[in-house]
């Protein structure tokens, strides 16, 4: 570790107190606080001119120098009494008492209980990923072709589940691969920049012999999936989860969201480089709730806290669920309505459309389907990948 | 060493700006430690007027960078003032220089155009750089901005590297419309503006709102203070309680409750959708108006 290294660069006189500050920067790192080595330096300096001995003012200058973001700043006075008011000498095992409350959301993810994951994944296997999608291409044309139809419930053969779950991140590769060369063809025309042009003349006297063209800037297409992983979904949610890791990794610009009862952020959690690690966190973040599903308020709690910072005016929600609400329908019209004001479009993707003899006569589906400018079947892989001229021609 | 704290929160307070300790405190380190500082927060919580305060306090120029979507290195840092380096073409045409010394004169320092960043950097004072809404400007810009920020200098092919004279004290903020990087965040100090608490939203009030009485301002930031606790999807903000106190002020009402109907209508100033204004209705107003007297 680094820490070694800190502690020789700090100056010899102020010893131990430069030890003490390199563990409460250390605090902070084990707390996803993006700090550094100068970080480190800076409270050092910072501590010797506002003097050891005023505990207040040395929070506030902490505080200023060492917080990145506002999450930070909310908890930081809590890692700073943890930290200082212990005495800074047996901090491991404080931190660990303390995550229940706000220390190390990292360490209470990944260090959970590993039958939890169950409850979402399904039967989901989730082992050596690469060395099943290489399988998966060998099974040759007709098999892929057999399985892209089969409706998602109907596949429980473990060995046929990780050929799907290879498939579709192969789709999502593919998806975004196209969606790129579509927009490279796009970009053949040019537009001639007059102000350049002109600006290009002057070594010319006035000539303009080198002419200049308007570039366009790379504007990729955003996607954000909201993912029902409710009861009713749960048949489909492990498929989804695989499928949406693939579409993040994929497109430069994606997020994810999974709602049951509640709405949880999980593109930190699923882009984890394992894909293991990844699906379980995921799972984790994902369980523990009530019963029932809440689409409206988990979309007023996407609108609320998420819209402002996820959505932009190239952003396609696409939204992965059943519509069972237990929520009321007409509050999942208002915030559909509002989610289409910040939205370029909306898709809707439903399980159910594949199955024989449905309409949407659920009430929070009825409610929303006004809103939505694209409602797909999503029940088998060809139904995915039948969305992508859709989302190519935006 | 550090500034006095105390010293810039008493400047601070005369200039007409009501901070906390803790803003000092980060003032104190940005002069100290020679870094930006990052202010995030609401819309109108008054994070612009950090740095407004700051240049009156330390009694430098201001300027300004307002980002947007599509801020280029042209408008930000420099571009050639290339209609009269054409004309200037034109008429010495008719002159006997040389190709070489014509250059020389249509590349001059005469014929650039400083946007904000090379002006900030090219004053002998340092002067206040407030880079506003960071966040609504592109990834790339961001990128080339930290590199602006760590070396104060910018390249000019024509002319050759202008390295600061002074290093601006630079104030940044972010609305939160997009996630900025990690780089540039540890690159800043760092200072969340929340909305005021009570008592400090009646002293900006105080401060701020030439004529009002002590009484009118308490009355309305109990009443704004109530209105943010509701459900509403823009909360206003300290700009919009100063806007409603002085338009209080100029319809000439010295108590919330003696017009209902005119505080409703008023709300314009502080209810900025349509659904809000839809929301709160009269009877919402009239609860909120009886807890604030």
């Amino acid at each position: 570790m680094s820490t070694t290294a800190e502690a020789d660069n700090a100056p010899a006189g102020g010893d131990r107190v430069a030890r003490q500050l390199i563990g409460f920067v250390r605090l902070l790192r084990d707390n996803d606080l993006p700090l550094g080595l100068r970080e480190s330096a800076d409270c050092l300096r910072a501590a010797r001119q506002v003097g050891l001995d005023d505990m207040q003012s040395l929070r506030l200058a902490f505080r200023a120098l060492l917080c990145t973001s506002r999450a930070d700043w909310k908890r930081f006075d809590q890692l700073f009494d943890l930290y200082w008011r212990g005495h800074g000498t047996k901090v491991e095992t404080r931190i660990a008492q303390g995550g229940g409350r706000a220390a190390s959301r990292r360490g209470a993810d990944t260090r959970g209980p590993r039958t939890a994951r169950n409850s979402i994944l399904g039967s989901a296997r989730g082992n050596g990923l690469q060395a099943e999608s290489s399988e998966g291409r060998r099974g040759g044309a007709s098999e892929v072709e057999s399985l892209a139809r089969t409706d998602l419930r109907h596949i429980n053969e473990p060995d046929e589940l990780d050929r799907v779950y290879a498939l579709s991140e192969r789709l999502a590769r593919q998806m975004r691969y196209r969606l790129s060369r579509r927009e490279r063809q796009r970009r053949r025309g040019r537009r001639l920049d007059l102000r350049k042009t002109i600006h290009r003349s002057v070594p010319y006297g006035g000539t303009p012999m080198k002419l200049a063209f308007r570039a366009r800037r790379d504007k990729p297409l955003r996607l954000v999936v909201l993912l029902d992983a409710s009861g009713s979904m749960s048949l489909y949610s492990a498929f989804f989860l695989r499928f949406l890791r693939g579409v993040l990794d994929h497109f430069r610009e994606a997020e994810a969201f999974v709602f049951h009862t509640r709405l949880v952020h999980i593109s930190t959690a699923l882009r984890e480089k394992d894909v293991e690690k990844a699906l379980e966190r995921t799972a984790l973040m994902a369980t523990g709730w009530g019963g029932g599903t809440r689409i409206g308020d988990s979309l007023a709690a996407f609108n609320r806290h998420h819209a402002k910072s996820v959505l932009n005016s190239r952003s396609v929600v696409m939204i992965v669920s059943d519509g069972y609400d237990t929520g009321s329908p007409e509050k999942l019209g208002r915030e559909m309505a509002q989610l289409m004001r910040r939205a370029r479009r909306i898709v809707w993707l439903n399980p159910m459309i594949g199955w024989r003899d449905y309409a949407p006569e659920a009430g929070g589906m009825k409610a929303a389907l006004p809103y939505v400018d694209l409602f797909a079947p999503a029940h088998n892989l060809e139904s995915l990948a039948a969305l992508e001229p859709y989302l190519a021609s935006l | 060493m550090i500034p006095d704290r105390t010293q810039i929160l008493e400047r601070l307070t005369a200039v007409g700006y009501v901070a906390e300790p803790q803003l000092a405190m980060a003032l104190a380190l940005m002069q100290a430690l020679k870094r930006p500082l990052l202010l995030e927060g609401e819309a109108g919580v008054g994070k612009t007027e950090v740095a407004k305060a700051l240049a009156a306090v330390l009694d430098a120029p201001l300027i300004r960078l307002q980002c947007y979507e599509g801020l280029d290195a042209n408008a930000a840092v420099y571009e050639w003032d290339y209609q009269r380096q054409l004309l200037a073409i034109k008429i010495w045409e008719s002159e006997s220089l040389s190709a070489a010394e014509k250059e020389r004169h249509i590349f001059d320092e005469g014929f650039l155009l400083k946007r904000p960043l090379l002006q900030a950097i090219s004053m002998a004072q340092p002067p206040v750089l407030l880079i506003d809404e960071i966040d609504r400007a592109d990834e790339e810009f961001e990128a080339y901005l930290l590199e602006v920020l760590s070396d104060f200098q910018v390249s000019i092919p024509e002319l050759g590297t202008v390295t600061a004279q002074a290093i601006p004290y630079v104030v940044l903020t972010s609305n939160g419309t997009r996630e900025l990087s990690d780089a540039l965040r540890r690159r800043c100090l760092y200072h969340y503006v929340d909305f005021p608490n009570p008592d400090k939203e009646l002293r900006i009030l105080l401060a701020r709102v030439p004529g009002i009485e002590r009484d009118l301002a308490q009355q309305i930031v109990r009443f704004v203070q109530g209105l943010r606790k509701e459900d509403l999807q823009k909360k206003p903000g300290v700009a919009e309680s100063l806007d409603w106190a002085s338009a209080l002020l100029g319809l000439g009402m010295s108590d919330l409750l003696t017009d209902m109907e005119a505080l409703h209508e008023s709300l314009m100033c502080l209810l900025k959708t349509q659904e809000d204004r839809a929301m709160v209705t009269i009877e919402v107003v009239e609860r909120l108006a009886g807890k604030a007297v």
